[in-house]
């Protein structure tokens, strides 16, 4: 960015201060006072670059000394999510980059060895390759039964939330090539349910809407979160609309947080139970005629037909039909639309090419005439959510009925076309076993609503970390592939079978062009439709390869070697002491990261005796966000170009540089080698310069042209050599075998693009100012995936019709003399698909769907209120108790999510899969984070700023709860679950009350989970406590609601 | 010309310190070994290399809770106890409206720290050996607000609780927020700072009366300051003697401050003995 002084100035003095100098001495003599001017003490930075903590993505202006370390941090007031402010973490970089604890050599920790040992950069990688090579070749498996799958199971991924999106596209594509399937990140553990919640329902697993889009929103309801704490920067926005727009606040959790301070009405519920709470509001929604009536009928599919032998929990005893208890599943066969057969007249081109009308059949969903109709998604719902009465709400919730009501009367309000309410939720709704399922809640809730596709609306996940939403974009999770594709499982043991399962009917009938363009990145010509495009040279799943398994196969042994980019599941793992155990099963482990984390040295945590840890440590020092180039995506999905603005501290490396490396050695290795399980090593397209640049890696993801793409007309769209300028090239390209695009949903982030100045750029840079219509889009600012549109399903922002719901909510609207979308935002949606267009049910991708399918990644075109597909547990959310809940679920006899997996390894023993009872642990507990701390702390922890602010671990409890147990504010005291027991600093307070449930008094603590054994905030880890249980579609664990008692010290 | 003010709108404030840090991190002012004793505020008081930092309420009235948040540091006083002992002049009014102060002229005789209504200033001991001290406080980024720029803690704030800007307008703005916070169910909403001590710098709009705060209700400027002012004033240079003979008593008082718990010691009393 090229900003002169002035500018600078000019851009910072925000207020009167520039305008208010005194100008003479008149001024000072007026006041009796000196008119000194003090000359600023140190430079002011103007390197733009994009904070790496939380997922608001704020711009900071970044100042360095001679060595490149940064002296001075500033907001940068262009950028648009923060406009120069800044939250407590980001005023903590300068130490981020200069602390002396920062990793600067590559350090060793031989087998049984007590002590680190500095190596050389060239002597670890050439190391490493060995071993990666020896642990490959002994775990390989070509085969499982006759699927070919081409994987190891002997080896294992974990982390890249923290890094660049370029770094994780890497990672993705090394992993996948050495045949890796335990392939997991922190998405798993932050926001995995959401992703498998909201691509059922929607088509896309992403934040519906983004931070500036806040201060449209007329009504917030804040359940699962606590945006004060945890994305500070979102106030700007909220406060905004409070001020500004007289939007109501609203903050339910189980205990008053930051977030409540602020809020216009706090409302407490029992953690685990927000099913109860959502589906309370829904049923209000329902029984007061609350719901856009025109919406849901257009929009969803509440007027599709379910089987008429579909029952449900209200029929029976909490269980959908079709469950069968031994195998702990579901068949679905009663959960799916009823289908009729139409026949309907399609163009094609006979064999000489002329154009045809012929007859066809095809099947479509059955749609009912009225809502009313008993089999109609509508009356499902209506029948399902009448359970969830005020009482029941309160029953299960503890939440006295009149505040209910009144959360009730404001958000459901809410309906109105010319409203929008928006939820706002992080990991108090995605970290449950029925997480998924939390999330269905608030997704039907603001369907009903109309609450979806417009500004100021959504179903807004908050993610945590500043590039968890790239580095889920690029597949870090073991079923994934970059965008989404999917990694092939052993039920697709050809490539016809793998490319069927992409609906026809939706966008997603481009999924083989996509992934085809992917092993082109990947393999080249290696790769062609000659031979299924080397569909072999990745490997299959066969399982469940997630977070949980991975440490359950760690403890078996079955892993045996594993990288680590900058994650520390040491403190984030939940029931840690075992994961812990499990961690010493392994031969080698190769840890990237800026510190030395408690992951990295594990083998000299308290109480173990390293001498008897084989385990051989590389940790390699790493850059942080500012010391290399690089996008990070934030929660919105805007990719921000971040450039090298600070110098790594001494021989730290960029992590590219450090894959490059690897990737380099252990194709030397392997160089030479007949096998067939080599070549996708060997053939793998690995070439971005020395030393590699992240801008060749990110032409590759967005995409290029091998040779010329051309269209039907053989008119040229890119010259070989060129960049896709999107998606929709690849979609509809004439020789799409000419593209090699490695992530197709980022195609066009690093295509040419006017900043709306005129200048041009590759699209990710920009930061261009415009925001047509005001509403906060910024179009011209970086780019946005899916093709830079804002607001995803934005179709929906108009009636059916294409007008807009009202003049107040205008984001995009048919513009009928010019026959096309038009707007503020990009449509999502063929720009040119009239309101009143039919969709031909037996045309194939977007042409089988009409101008009112405004979810256009669904086979349907509908937003699903009823999931016949998709989720593991059912079609509609239910509630059932955590695994460890002090009630008996009052709503039924099924006590908790009956699809989940109950891990019980070493169950009974000290460190184990154990499960407490309300008899021993009467306690509710759930953990937190607080603003001053990072998820594990792995970058605050060891800062000094940070650590002054909040330097070690508590327990929030009640007066009640400290009354009854003889405990002080200040006090010491244990916590004790079925897996462990800490000891933390009691913090007694109003914040927290205890709870009435079903009639009973329970009791209710909480406490953060940032903190371990290392650095200078120290305390005891929360996740000690935590068990291992998952979602049941997701398996992210259930860290947010769990059993414990409380002692006094 | 008008005077630039602060303005803390509690209503606004997410307590995420985010100016606390912003401070240390300007001034590069390193950080001290806290605890966890039981708050959220950390540090526990205002310290040496501690200017600004938040501070935690619980508080409750008519059956309404409030967590309430309060973003603290020198308040910048028109009749300022502070300047008006400091011997050396490093502490002064400066023509845009705050206390500024000038590290290198200061003695570190403490008689601000022991003056002040709010307890602000604190004694940096600069010197082991000698126990020589600085008088350390916030100066609204005196160098920042000089060329026209915001103070750190005001720029980086999220939710824009603090505003830098003409008084007037700031007070202006606090009344009519206070006006609407009463109308959104806080009746107790007030503006603080407005009359006391001749003004202050820092101005603030509070949902819940300050006692609730831990700010004074009535703060006061110590009489015996006046007084002392009264004689050493008209004696004019004579001030300079009593300098030097300041002086030669330095090394006992700078070593008395940082020994001493300053917020322990009676202002009035050591006036008196120092008169």
């Amino acid at each position: 960015m090229k900003v002169s002084r002035r500018d600078f100035l000019k851009a910072t003095g925000v207020v009167a201060g520039g305008l208010l100098l005194p100008t003479g001495s008149a001024a000072a003599a007026a006041a009796g006072a000196t008119a000194t001017i003090f000359p600023l003490h140190k430079r002011m930075g103007e390197a733009t670059s994009v904070c790496p903590y939380c997922s608001v993505g704020c711009g900071v202006l970044v100042a360095t000394d001679v060595y490149g370390h940064i002296v001075n941090t500033e907001g940068d007031p262009d950028n648009v999510h923060n406009r120069g402010t800044l939250c407590s973490k980001a005023q903590s970089i300068t130490q981020l980059s200069t602390d002396p604890k920062r990793l600067r050599k590559v350090l060793y920790r031989a087998p049984y060895s007590t002590t680190w040992e500095e190596k050389s950069w060239d002597w670890a990688i050439a190391r490493i390759a060995r071993r990666v090579k020896a642990t490959r070749d002994a775990t390989f498996r070509e085969k499982d039964g006759e699927v070919t799958v081409n994987r190891t199971e002997g080896i294992a991924w974990l982390g890249g939330a923290a890094n660049n999106t370029e770094d994780c596209y890497l990672a993705s594509k090394f992993a996948r090539a050495l045949g890796i399937v335990y392939l997991e990140h922190q998405a798993r553990l932050c926001h995995s349910s959401t992703v498998g919640a909201l691509a059922p329902t929607f088509g896309r697993g992403a934040m519906t809407n983004h931070w500036v889009d806040l201060k449209n929103s007329d009504v917030f309801l804040v359940i699962g979160s606590n945006p004060a704490e945890n994305h500070p920067i979102s106030f700007r926005w909220i406060t905004k609309a409070m001020e500004e727009r007289g939007a109501r606040l609203i903050v339910a959790d189980p205990r008053f947080t930051r977030s409540a301070a602020r809020a216009d009405l706090y409302v407490p519920f029992r953690s685990g139970t927000d099913i109860a709470f959502i589906g309370g509001l829904i049923n209000y929604t329902i029984q007061n005629r609350l719901y856009n009536e025109e919406y849901i009928k257009a929009y969803t599919n509440a007027l599709t037909l379910i089987h008429p032998d579909y029952q449900g929990p209200d029929e029976l005893d909490g269980l959908f039909a079709g469950y069968d208890p031994e195998k702990r599943t579901y068949d679905p066969a009663t959960w799916q639309y009823q289908t009729e057969k139409v026949r309907v007249k399609v163009k094609e081109r006979d064999a000489s090419g002329n154009e045809v009308e012929v007859e066809k059949e095809a099947t479509v969903p059955k749609q009912a005439a009225s809502l009313e109709d008993p089999h109609t998604v509508f009356s499902i719902l209506k029948r399902h959510f009448a359970r969830y009465t005020p009482e029941m709400v309160e029953r299960i919730c503890g939440t006295p009925r009149e505040r209910f009501l009144e959360v009730a009367r404001i958000y459901c309000a809410t309906g109105a076309p010319d409203k929008a309410g928006t939820i706002l939720y992080a990991m108090g709704t995605t970290q449950h076993t029925v997480g998924a399922q939390n999330i269905r809640a608030y997704a039907i809730l603001q369907l009903l609503l109309g609450n979806i596709g417009i500004p100021g609306g959504g179903v807004n996940a908050l993610r945590g970390e500043s590039n968890v939403q790239g580095s889920t974009d690029m597949g870090l999770l073991y079923q994934d592939l970059p965008g989404y594709l999917g990694l092939p499982t052993v039920k697709q043991p050809d490539y016809q079978t793998f490319v069927a399962k992409y609906s026809k009917t939706s966008f997603w009938a481009n999924g083989p062009r996509f992934f085809n363009s992917m092993m082109k990145a990947w393999f080249g010509d290696k790769a062609n439709s000659q031979n299924n495009f080397a569909y072999d040279y990745i490997p299959k799943r066969s399982g469940d390869y997630s977070f949980m398994p991975m440490f359950e196969a760690l403890h078996q042994g079955i892993i045996k070697g594993m990288f680590v980019m900058g994650q520390n599941p040491f403190v984030s793992g939940p029931n840690a002491r075992f994961e812990r155990e499990a961690f010493a099963n392994l031969d080698w482990l190769v840890v990237m990261e800026l510190f030395d984390t408690e992951t990295a040295s594990f083998w000299r945590a308290p109480g173990v005796n390293s001498a008897a840890i084989k385990t051989e440590v590389f940790l390699l020092p790493a850059a942080a966000a500012m010391e290399k180039a690089g996008s990070v995506v934030n929660s919105g999905r805007v990719i921000q170009w971040r450039n090298k603005v600070a110098n790594p501290p001494g021989e730290a490396k960029e992590d590219i540089w450090i894959l490059d490396r690897m990737m380099r050695a252990i194709k030397a290795v392997y160089q030479g080698s007949t096998a067939a399980k080599d070549r996708p090593i060997l053939d793998l397209v690995w070439d971005y310069g020395d030393p590699p640049q992240a801008e060749r890696v990110a032409r590759e993801m967005n995409g290029y042209a091998l040779e010329d793409v051309k269209d039907t007309s053989d008119k040229v769209l890119v010259a070989a050599g060129g960049v896709m300028p999107s998606f929709a090239t690849i979609a509809s390209a004439a020789n799409p075998e000419a593209i090699a695009c490695g992530a197709w949903i980022y195609s066009g982030y690093w295509a040419p693009a006017d900043d709306g100045t005129g200048v041009v750029m590759p699209a990710a840079r920009r930061r261009g100012q415009n925001d047509p219509g005001g509403v906060g889009t910024h179009p011209y600012w970086a780019w946005t995936w899916p093709a830079n549109r804002h607001i995803i399903y934005n179709r929906a922002s108009a009636r059916p019709d294409g007008t807009p719901w009202s003049e107040a909510r205008k984001l995009i609207w048919w513009d009928a003399t010019q026959k096309k979308w038009t707007g503020y935002d990009v449509p999502d949606f063929p720009i040119t698909k009239a309101p009143d267009a039919q969709g031909n049910p037996a045309g194939t991708s977007l042409a089988a769907q009409s101008g009112t399918d405004a979810f256009l990644m669904k086979p349907d075109g509908k937003a699903w209120l009823f999931a016949p597909s998709g989720l593991n547990e059912g079609p509609l959310p239910e509630h059932y108790e955590p695994l460890e809940a002090p009630v008996a679920n009052p709503l039924s006899h099924t006590q908790f999510n009956p699809v989940v997996k109950v891990f019980d390894t070493n169950r009974g023993q000290d460190i184990g899969d154990n499960v407490g009872a309300p008899d021993r642990f009467p306690i509710v507990c759930t953990t937190f984070r607080l603003t001053e701390h990072w998820q594990s702390g792995a970058m605050t922890r060891y800062l000094p700023w940070p650590s002054e602010a909040q330097p070690g671990m508590f327990v929030e409890i009640s007066k009640a709860l400290a009354a009854e147990r003889g405990i002080r504010n200040g006090d010491l005291i244990e916590v004790v679950s079925a897996r462990g027991a800490i000891k933390a600093i009691a913090m007694v307070t109003a914040r927290w009350q205890p709870y009435t449930i079903d009639g009973r008094l329970v009791h209710h603590i909480g406490m953060p989970w940032h903190f371990a054994w290392q650095g200078i905030a120290r305390g005891a880890s929360a996740n000690d406590l935590t068990p291992h249980v998952g979602d049941g579609n997701t398996n992210i664990p259930e860290y947010k609601a769990f059993l414990v008692d409380v002692r006094k010290l | 010309m008008s005077r630039l003010a602060m303005l803390f709108d509690a209503s606004r404030c997410i307590g995420c310190k985010s100016c606390q840090v912003a401070c240390k991190q300007w001034w590069g002012l390193p950080a001290s070994e806290t605890t966890q004793v039981g708050t959220y505020e950390n540090p526990t008081d205002l310290e040496p290399n501690t200017w600004a930092r938040v501070t935690f309420h619980e508080y409750e009235a008519n059956g309404q809770f409030q967590w309430l948040f309060l973003a603290w540091g020198c308040v910048h006083c028109t009749q300022a106890a502070c300047v008006d002992v400091c011997p050396t002049g490093a502490l002064k009014h400066n023509a845009l409206g705050f206390v500024s102060l000038e590290r290198e002229l200061c003695n570190g005789c403490g008689y601000c720290s022991q003056a002040c209504p709010f307890k602000v200033p604190r004694m940096e001991t600069v010197n082991l050996l000698t126990g020589e001290a600085r008088a350390s406080k916030c100066t609204f980024c005196q160098d920042r607000a000089t060329n026209g720029l915001t103070p750190a803690c005001v720029k980086t704030c999220p939710p824009g609780a603090l505003e830098w800007g003409e008084r007037d307008a700031l007070l202006e703005k606090a009344h009519a927020r206070v006006e609407w916070l009463q109308s959104r169910g806080y009746d107790q909403a007030q503006v603080y700072g407005e009359t006391e001590l001749g003004g202050l710098g820092r101005l603030f709009v509070l949902t819940a009366p300050p006692e609730a705060y831990g700010l004074p209700v009535n703060p006061q400027y110590s009489t015996l300051v006046a007084s002392w002012q009264q004689v050493v004033q008209p004696l004019g240079y004579l001030a300079v003697a009593a300098t030097t003979l300041g002086l030669a008593f330095n090394w006992l008082a700078t070593r008395r401050a940082r020994l001493s718990n300053i917020e322990a010691v009676e202002p009035d009393a050591t006036e008196e003995s120092e008169a």
